[in-house]
């Protein structure tokens, strides 16, 4: 285990029903999901996950509903116990925590965005982002101050008195992101957190998630259903199907190598000139480079075919994040990634 | 045949020997714990005995104008507080002022002992299945069980008086509150109380910070229902020795005195009819938040 991991999912298993334990056992000796739920009446919520979680990026996990994510967004704070395994945040066991260091752990460490929102509906805007600080202990006055603050962040400013039934979707998710930013707790989890939005209100919030994850490098985790908010979003993408995770990486790999074909229907769908980046696509230099500025190599696709198509002989240099350039792109090769 | 056609029931001397055992061991306990128990509602007596001298003692201009106060700030309507004013100047000038008074404190302090009660019961009920299982057919029995049977033993136990009637008012009183304020509870949105799980809140935090305040129309609910089932025991009240608008009426059915019935009948209709709207509209105003815009 490297240091830059934040959270370490480790065999975790979740059976419902009256006996896990019993299922466990079959499950162990190697029973499929589909055969424990007909001879034991057991459903296999979560099926032997292990899953590395980075330091301050966003971790996107994946899957339609009933693969289980929201059941493994919510081991992370223990809102549901597992039947097996281990749940490492900052190399604590988050499964051995007593009552008083699990309530800290909430109250200090992980904050949570909820799908519907799940503000309190008898509370003001500005009442429901102070929650999380006053269940930390902090005054109401300074409570307040640093709400305000979040709520300025997410765009709220003037809205501090109205009631949560006053507001669109899209503003009273921006309450609950308050709510979860002020309590300063390292890690985020969102589950589901922009589903419930329209369109266009859904690539805001991202584009004003993305914008504070940009100066607060917090660890998150993102629970979604859609693969193109997966992308935009995810630091590194884990898809989950069944209760089993199938795939991770990062959003690249996922689109141009897709584990099987269950990831493939996904992706057939996804503009890949918003995901490819030049890093998948460049080749050695040999020797000359191209003519014009380089580009860097963790640009993606759709930003770059311009700067491509008007370079000399549709060929473009290629640098890394150091800035030294590191090979080239053609033109051709731009276009048949679009079409893979 | 014989056996089918009469059914096999213990035999008369079994019976009365049951019956003479049951009464007797109460009547026992009574003899042992009576003045004990006397003793124990005593502060209870006396507290319903100032409220109701303090009613009397005020000039009737004075109670008019708070009942109306009351009933303004629970409601904020011109029209409730005028015919709260209305329905009073009436029950005076009919002869009815002090009969009222006395209805209303027994009402007030029974209404107070319920609530005082009734809420924490409703919140172990939602806390504990096992406390919902056990609690639930007690308050069906004390729904349903007709009032004078349990005025027996409370009379056996203390006597005729005011703390006796009271406590036959908040039998039947109590259980809508304590069934409003556990259901209330119960039907807090998950998601709600998941959130607030999530951010670590305590078992207090969250009943006092979420699930009371959101529970509340409910439980208001069950505090209107409550008045509403004590002021129909006033008349059964009055049997056992409680001041108020039931003794006329008690009078009037033995007597055959139409006019006196309906008169005090109708006084105690339109107490009730006040207390309910201004309760009820104190509850809906309790959730305007729920009505404002969109949900």
């Amino acid at each position: 285990m490297t240091d830059d991991i934040k959270i370490s999912i480790r065999n975790l298993y979740k059976i419902f029903g009256n006996n896990p334990a019993k299922a466990m056992e079959k499950v162990r000796e190697g029973m499929s999901k589909d055969d424990l739920l007909d001879q034991t009446g057991h459903v296999l919520g979560l099926n032997d996950i292990s899953l590395d979680m980075r330091d301050r990026k966003i971790q996107v996990v994946m899957g339609l509903s009933g693969s289980g994510k929201s059941t493994l967004i919510r081991h992370l704070n223990r809102l549901i116990d597992p039947t097996a395994g281990e749940v490492i945040v900052d190399g604590e066991d988050v499964l051995a925590m007593d009552d008083t260091r699990l309530r800290d752990l909430r109250r200090f460490k992980m904050s949570m965005v909820f799908q519907k929102f799940a503000l309190l509906p008898h509370r003001t805007v500005v009442e429901n982002a102070v929650y999380g600080l006053l269940i930390q202990g902090i005054k109401e006055d300074e409570a307040s101050k640093r709400a305000r603050h979040w709520l300025d962040r997410v765009g709220l400013t003037g809205y501090e008195d109205y009631y949560p039934g006053q507001l669109s979707g899209g503003m009273q998710q921006r309450v609950g992101l308050a709510r979860a930013l002020a309590t300063d707790a390292d890690i985020l989890l969102m589950d589901e957190a922009f589903s419930a939005l329209d369109p266009l209100i859904r690539m805001d919030m991202q584009g004003i998630l993305l914008e504070l994850q940009e100066e607060l490098h917090k660890t998150i985790v993102f629970i979604t259903h859609d693969l193109d908010e997966a992308l935009r979003l995810g630091d590194n993408i884990a898809i989950l199907r069944d209760g089993a995770l199938i795939q991770t990486g990062d959003g690249q790999d996922i689109v141009l190598h897709p584990a099987d074909d269950y990831i493939a229907d996904f992706t057939r769908e996804i503009n890949r000139a918003k995901v490819v980046r030049l890093r998948a696509l460049q080749k050695p230099l040999n020797g000359a480079v191209p003519a014009g500025d380089p580009l860097a190599d963790s640009m993606v696709l759709e930003d770059a075919l311009e700067a491509i198509a008007g370079a000399e002989g549709h060929i473009v240099p290629v640098k890394d994040a150091s800035g030294k350039v590191t090979g080239q792109v053609h033109l051709a090769d731009a276009v048949a990634a679009m079409h893979a | 045949m014989e056996f089918l056609t009469e059914f096999p029931s213990l035999g008369r001397s079994d019976l009365s020997a049951i019956r003479r055992a049951v009464d007797g061991a109460f009547r026992e306990f009574t003899r042992t714990w009576g003045e004990t128990i006397e003793a124990f509602f005593n502060p209870l007596l006396r507290f319903l005995v100032w409220f109701e001298d303090v009613l009397l003692a005020t000039p009737w201009p004075l109670i008019i104008i708070i009942l109306c106060a009351l009933a303004w700030a629970g409601s904020r309507s011109w029209k409730i507080t005028l015919g709260t004013a209305i329905c009073f100047v009436v029950i005076g000038i009919f002869g009815m002022w002090e009969d009222t008074m006395s209805t209303l404190a027994i009402i007030s302090v029974a209404t107070l002992l319920c609530i005082v009660v009734g809420i924490p019961v409703g919140v172990l009920m939602a806390r504990y299945d096992r406390a919902q299982s056990i609690i639930t057919p007690i308050l069906d029995v004390m729904q349903t069980i007709p009032s004078f049977v349990y005025l027996i033993p409370v009379v056996m136990l203390l006597g005729i008086g005011k703390v006796p009637g009271l406590l036959a008012v908040c039998i039947y009183a109590l259980p809508p509150i304590v069934r409003l304020t556990n259901l209330g509870i119960r039907l807090v949105d998950k998601q709600v109380m998941e959130a607030a799980e999530a951010f670590g809140a305590s078992y207090k935090e969250k009943l006092f910070g979420v699930q009371i305040p959101l529970a509340l129309p409910n439980i208001f609910a069950g505090v209107n229902q409550t008045i509403m089932m004590a002021l129909s025991m006033v008349v059964i009240a009055s049997m056992i020795g409680v001041q108020g608008l039931g003794v006329p009426v008690l009078r009037a059915i033995s007597n055959q005195y139409l006019a006196l019935g309906l008169m005090n009948g109708l006084a105690i209709v339109a107490l009730a009819i006040i207390f309910d709207r201004v309760s009820q509209t104190y509850g809906k105003r309790l959730q305007a938040y729920r009505e404002s815009g969109h949900d």
